[in-house]
């Protein structure tokens, strides 16, 4: 073959690169920008103007976010949706790093709690809150009555402002916390078993040898466990909007319940876009903070 | 021998605890079809009826009288599927081209799709409820499928994967005079057939659990998927819970069939959209 002949065939495959790559990408890339990037934008705009259910949106600057700033209820959904995290997020990674460790040794009976911790993953939040609803009937449900039985005291659960907040939390950590086992499981099995050997031989105990070989060695994916969990429950909606639509006397309304009925049960698109764009806002800088955190926390090591 | 009774007390917590679990995990499961073959009179009987002597599938042709629940659970099937099959074709492509073929550009586009991972649904709901109302596709397959399409996660898994293959592979097809796109679906596709399997189920459960949008997308009772089906259906029946754990029942069983049957694609898919995130 004459090298004209080479560079034709070379030119040929890069061209045809070109045209392939584009043509392979551009489904995706135009659902993306049509239906994510553009309807990004599109929020931050609305969320700038004034704009109800009729009417065309007409431009009011920043009026939406001054008045959520002095809006009690905004305070208040906010205020509570940063209590079920900080109440949620500690729960789930304790429980399931606890339910990882105690299945960490590979057996046949280990692989059976597996499967069975792992289950309510296979179950939908709403389902999850349909059940627990039902199990947490006031006075003559399965758990009043189990704990009734043993004389224990029974709350009204998801009846009662002091208890909703707990009802609506406890079904999420159900639902997730065998999720998070399976990841961090994955994680302690594949710290070297030698590793673990030579600490003991060292004279380190069980619990020596988890605290400090396993446990930093855990840190990536602790980290990655806490940054998803702790994302995910400031959007934390459906199984409270099935057990309780935000009540009684709004104590389980989160924020994301405040923005769904401000846009759809009230048509009000502004305050509403102002309001998710705000927790994004929020949710962003947390994450960076976390992100901040666990890198130095790194570091120091 | 304090050796051995240490080790022996080791096991003896060991399974009270993985039992005390195991029960806190599986009973919702079990008390849900306990309950769901129920006449109403057991529902809270108080000590609790696990088996009921009185046990039929009454409550299960209740539902379907009562609501159309074949419907929802085929709205849910149709939607989750086409969006699963639709997302594995094009974030294939979308990936294969962002690891294997050179264009200008790429690199550009390829942190452009990874920074949509950043957007969460939330701020976006409004705008998308109002571009799906403006194509007119309130309460139609449309609305509910294309927008779930999608979706930066696979496209970057699939990269991920295609990066990995060997170049001999691709260069023997090359050399044997086939095009890149015939390189694509011959060679690249077949071999990514374990990930293709963890994110379709992966799809396929995050769409037939999907809440949110369905609720503001398909309102329509024919329309409803599963999981708005389900929240309509409690809305309904206040307290009837032996037809709402009929219902449960039925909106749970595919995932959970899926799940004991395809448990180790669906651990691999937790792996791997767990531990390399």
């Amino acid at each position: 073959m004459g090298w004209l002949d080479r560079l034709r065939k070379v030119n040929r495959d890069r061209l045809e690169q070109i045209v392939v790559g584009y043509l392979f990408l551009l489904p995706d890339v135009l659902g993306l920008l049509v239906f994510i990037v553009g309807p990004m934008l599109m929020s931050v705009y609305i969320s700038l103007s004034n704009w109800k259910l009729v009417g065309q949106p007409h431009f009011i600057g920043l009026a939406n976010y001054e008045a959520i700033i002095e809006d009690p209820l905004f305070g208040d959904s906010l205020g509570r949706t940063i209590l079920y995290t900080i109440g949620y997020v500690p729960t789930v990674y304790c429980l399931s790093l606890g339910l990882a460790v105690l299945l960490t040794r590979r057996s046949r009976s280990s692989g059976f709690f597996r499967t069975i911790y792992f289950m309510p993953v296979a179950m939908s939040l709403v389902i999850a809150g349909v059940i627990w609803r039902y199990m947490l009937e006031p006075g003559h449900g399965l758990v009043d009555i189990l704990l009734g039985s043993v004389g224990l005291p029974t709350p009204e659960w998801a009846g009662n402002v002091q208890s909703s907040m707990v009802s609506v939390m406890m079904v999420a950590i159900w639902k997730n916390a065998g999720y998070f086992m399976i990841i961090l499981l994955a994680g302690i099995q594949d710290v070297p078993s030698d590793f673990i050997e030579a600490a003991q031989v060292d004279g380190a105990n069980r619990w020596q040898a988890f605290r400090y070989i396993v446990m930093p060695l855990l840190k990536p994916i602790s980290f990655f466990v806490i940054v998803i969990l702790t994302i995910g429950s400031l959007q934390t909606f459906d199984q409270i909007y099935v057990m309780t639509r935000g009540g009684p006397a709004y104590s389980t309304y989160t924020l994301l319940m405040y923005i769904y009925e401000k846009a759809f049960r009230e048509w009000d698109f502004g305050y509403s876009a102002a309001m998710s764009v705000a927790l994004f806002a929020m949710v962003f800088i947390l994450t960076l903070i976390q992100v901040r955190y666990f890198r130095s926390a790194d570091e120091r090591q | 021998m304090q050796k051995a009774r240490s080790q022996m007390l080791g096991i003896g917590v060991y399974y009270v605890i993985a039992i005390v679990f195991a029960v806190i995990f599986a009973g919702p499961f079990i008390w849900m079809i306990s309950s769901a073959l129920k006449p109403a009179s057991e529902i809270f009987a108080n000590p609790p009826i696990l088996i009921s002597p009185n046990a039929s599938l009454d409550n299960f042709s209740k539902v379907f009288e009562q609501a159309p629940f074949g419907q929802y659970m085929f709205n849910s099937f149709f939607v989750a599927t086409t969006v699963t099959l639709a997302a594995l074709l094009l974030h294939s492509m979308a990936g294969y081209a962002l690891a294997r073929l050179s264009f200008p550009g790429r690199q550009l586009i390829f942190v452009g799709i990874l920074s949509t991972l950043m957007i969460p649904f939330y701020t976006i709901l409004i705008p998308l409820a109002l571009l799906v109302k403006q194509l007119g596709w309130i309460n139609t397959y449309a609305a509910l499928i294309v927008p779930a399409i999608p979706h930066a996660f696979g496209i970057f898994w699939l990269r991920q994967f295609f990066l990995g293959i060997p170049q001999d592979l691709e260069d023997a097809a090359r050399i044997d005079g086939a095009s890149r796109i015939g390189v694509f679906f011959r060679v690249a596709l077949p071999l990514a057939r374990p990930v293709l399997a963890s994110l379709a189920v992966f799809f396929f459960l995050a769409n037939w659990d999907a809440f949110l949008w369905p609720l503001v997308a398909a309102n329509r009772p024919d329309m409803r998927m599963v999981q708005v089906g389900i929240q309509s259906f409690t809305g309904e029946h206040g307290n009837a819970w032996e037809l709402i754990m009929a219902a449960s029942v039925l909106a749970v069983l595919p995932t959970l069939a899926l799940f004991f049957a395809l448990q180790r694609f669906i651990i691999a898919s937790v792996k791997m959209t767990g531990l390399k995130g």
